[in-house]
């Protein structure tokens, strides 16, 4: 087996692993398992609502996605993902709601550019903190996710009556079709799924991000930070400024996939009780595509499949949080690589060992 | 309201809010002080008190007023073995320790409202009969001002969860098991030249740590949030991490922080009704704990305060 097989297998045989999980979860609690996963598949694929909810789901998941894997690559573990996207999609509906006349041709690029903006700048504090002071960029994330959750709540708290529901309500009104990434035709396509153009913002962030990683100098920096700081330094990069801009770069892509999530799923912001859970799913998704843009396209497609399908396992009486424990035991078996390529060893290291 | 009568609401609210924190930012103390860094603690508190809240409605008429202490056990118990993957993970399977944890993190939320479903057929469960209620301390609670302050109507858990983290001090800086626990954390080589078993000592640390995190996911659904819900725990786990880290991976240290933090998340809920801070708006408050903990980190530890070896699996050389 050739070591580029090897890389793709592991992945694969997690995949496998969590599902077969998740299956005898099922038979153990005395449920159909057969007919669970049926369900799930039968709404994901059955019809072509499903197809454009799977699609309306990748957006958000790859934009954040890639958002994890750019910082990853910078060695930073940003696990702010949840905080840094809700402050793309708070900023960006409020954009939307106090100017609801702008054309749609100036609209877009708006809500666009400040959802890059409130992303990067959360991303960039923990960038900063630990470029400059060294501090654990793994707790200042988690902290900064509680600080946007709450400010953003109370943000929304102080918008003007005329953009809530009505008074006493958490949720705001919808925002102007101007504003919205939904469109006729996509709709019209897929049976008045909620799939938005915000996947192709998706795909675009793609293949931007596989350059930048594969073909651009900052590239380059940003890998060869993630690989080793010290050595970097000696040949002259600037660790402090690769981490800062990765950051800064992560989180903008998390902001957007925020706004995505936002203008293009719900339409509105209401008030959050915990931290987006887009958020989280993004940084699975990531991991289960060892930060490979391309893979990240792949993986979120599976997670896309699960989510639009779970609801379906209720027919099943399966209750649908099954699926959430197949998508982390998935993330289990893919840290737990080092045991699953013993076993799928490439064949020149099976043959020589040591 | 009297000056007396704040003080006490003060103390007993963060007492309250404190003593879940206080047993889990201790686990975090020994798994990481063994060298493996634990950000599933917050999963962890899950499993403890999803557990805690079943046992407690199933058996509150067997055991009565007994039964939030036996359901912390049960929380203890069922937080070690779910703190098990987490073991095996990053000790044999070499998995990231924060990739790990965070598995824990997304399982857990997840697994414990699928079994409430299985169970009870809803997503969420009934409210407890059995709580911890407010406790006198005997004798103490007639001193006065100060009895009334500290010792009248508070939370005993509070107070054995401090006398804990004086145990927890002693069995990790002046036992045998303790001095090898550290040495693991700091240079397994050495350690295991020495002929300590690293592997196993990794093994006690993070279980510890499942057994303290689900005692504190116990402690916090039946005194805080008196059911389980999947917003039972949103955070505590995490904070319980700030804390540790603020404590500087000692258990006393560990347990000052909890109890800061324990004050100003009660701050937040308790704000309204303390005439100093009724002009403020509760968002700052809200925010507090979490602003406080960047600064802190920020301002006085860079990196370099944690155990030597934390986060880097150990794998022994044949």
């Amino acid at each position: 087996m050739s070591k580029k097989l090897q890389a793709i297998s592991v992945p694969l045989i997690s995949v496998l692993l969590g599902i077969v999980l998740g299956a005898i979860f099922m038979w153990l609690f005395g449920y159909d398992a057969i007919w669970g996963y049926e369900e799930l598949f039968r709404t994901a694929f059955g019809s072509v609502r499903g197809l454009g909810e799977i699609f309306r789901a990748m957006g958000p998941l790859i934009l954040i996605a890639l958002g994890f894997a750019v910082a990853s690559r910078a060695g930073f573990f940003n696990v702010g993902l949840p905080g840094q996207a809700l402050a793309g999609w708070v900023m960006s509906v409020w954009f939307a709601l106090s100017n609801p006349d702008l054309p749609r041709l100036v609209m877009i690029p708006m809500t666009i550019l400040i959802a890059l903006v409130a992303g990067g700048i959360v991303g960039a504090i923990p960038g900063i903190l630990r470029a400059f002071l060294g501090t654990s960029e793994v707790i200042v994330t988690i902290m900064m996710n509680y600080i946007v959750l709450h400010l953003s709540n109370a943000f929304i708290h102080s918008f003007p009556k005329s953009f809530m529901q009505s008074s006493g309500t958490d949720s705001s009104i919808r925002v102007s079709t101007n504003a919205s990434y939904q469109t006729a035709w996509l709709s019209e396509l897929t049976d008045n799924s909620r799939m938005n153009i915000g996947i192709f913002f998706a795909l675009i962030a793609v293949v931007l991000i596989w350059f930048l990683l594969k073909k651009t100098t900052l590239g380059f920096e940003i890998r060869a930070v993630g690989l080793n700081p010290h050595a970097s330094e000696y040949a002259g990069i600037s660790a402090k400024r690769t981490i800062i801009l990765s950051m800064i770069i992560s989180g903008a892509l998390a902001g957007l996939g925020g706004a995505v999530e936002g203008l293009g799923t719900f339409q509105n912001v209401y008030i959050q009780g915990s931290s987006l859970a887009v958020g989280f799913n993004g940084m699975a998704v990531s991991l289960l595509a060892a930060n490979s843009p391309i893979g990240i396209l792949f993986a979120a497609f599976l997670f896309g499949v699960l989510q639009v399908g779970a609801p379906g396992m209720n027919v099943a009486q399966v209750p649908p949080e099954l699926v959430s424990i197949v998508t982390a035991s998935i993330i289990f078996f893919v840290s737990a690589h080092y045991i699953i390529e013993r076993y799928i060893k490439p064949k020149k290291q099976a043959k020589g060992g040591k | 309201m009297s000056i007396t009568a704040m003080l006490a609401l003060l103390v007993s609210s963060m007492l309250i809010y404190a003593a879940p924190l206080i047993f889990t930012s201790i686990g975090g103390v020994f798994s990481e002080r063994g060298g493996v860094v634990n950000v599933g603690l917050e999963g962890i508190m899950v499993m403890g008190a999803f557990s805690g809240v079943v046992f407690n409605l199933e058996f509150a008429d067997q055991f009565g007023a007994a039964t939030p202490w036996l359901a912390l056990l049960v929380g203890g118990v069922v937080g070690l073995f779910f703190s098990l993957l987490h073991a095996v993970a990053t000790i044999h399977f070499r998995a990231d320790h924060v990739v790990s944890g965070t598995v824990l993190n997304l399982m857990a939320p997840a697994l414990a409202v699928f079994l409430v479903k299985v169970i009870y057929g809803k997503g969420q469960t009934d409210n407890l009969r059995q709580t911890f209620g407010r406790f006198d301390f005997p004798v103490l609670s007639q001193i006065p001002v100060i009895g009334d302050i500290f010792f009248k109507s508070t939370s005993l858990l509070g107070y054995l969860a401090i006398l804990f983290s004086f145990v927890a001090w002693f069995i990790l800086f002046k036992t045998r098991f303790g001095l090898r626990l550290r040495s693991v954390g700091e240079h397994p080589q050495a350690a295991d030249t020495l002929g300590i078993n690293v592997y196993r000592m990794k093994y006690y640390g993070v279980l510890i740590s499942g057994l303290l995190g689900g005692i504190g996911g116990a402690v916090y659904a039946q005194s805080i949030s008196v059911n389980f819900s999947v917003t039972t725990i949103v955070g505590p786990g995490f904070i319980a991490l700030a804390a540790m880290i603020f404590g500087k991976w000692n258990p006393i240290g560990a347990m000052l922080s909890s109890l800061f933090f324990g004050l100003s998340q009660s701050l937040a809920l308790i704000g309204t009704q303390l005439p100093f801070l009724q002009g403020v708006p509760t968002v700052y408050l809200q925010i507090a704990p979490y602003l406080l903990t960047i600064i802190v980190l920020a301002a006085f530890f860079g990196q370099a305060v944690a155990p030597k070896a934390d986060g880097i699996t150990y794998i022994k050389s044949k």
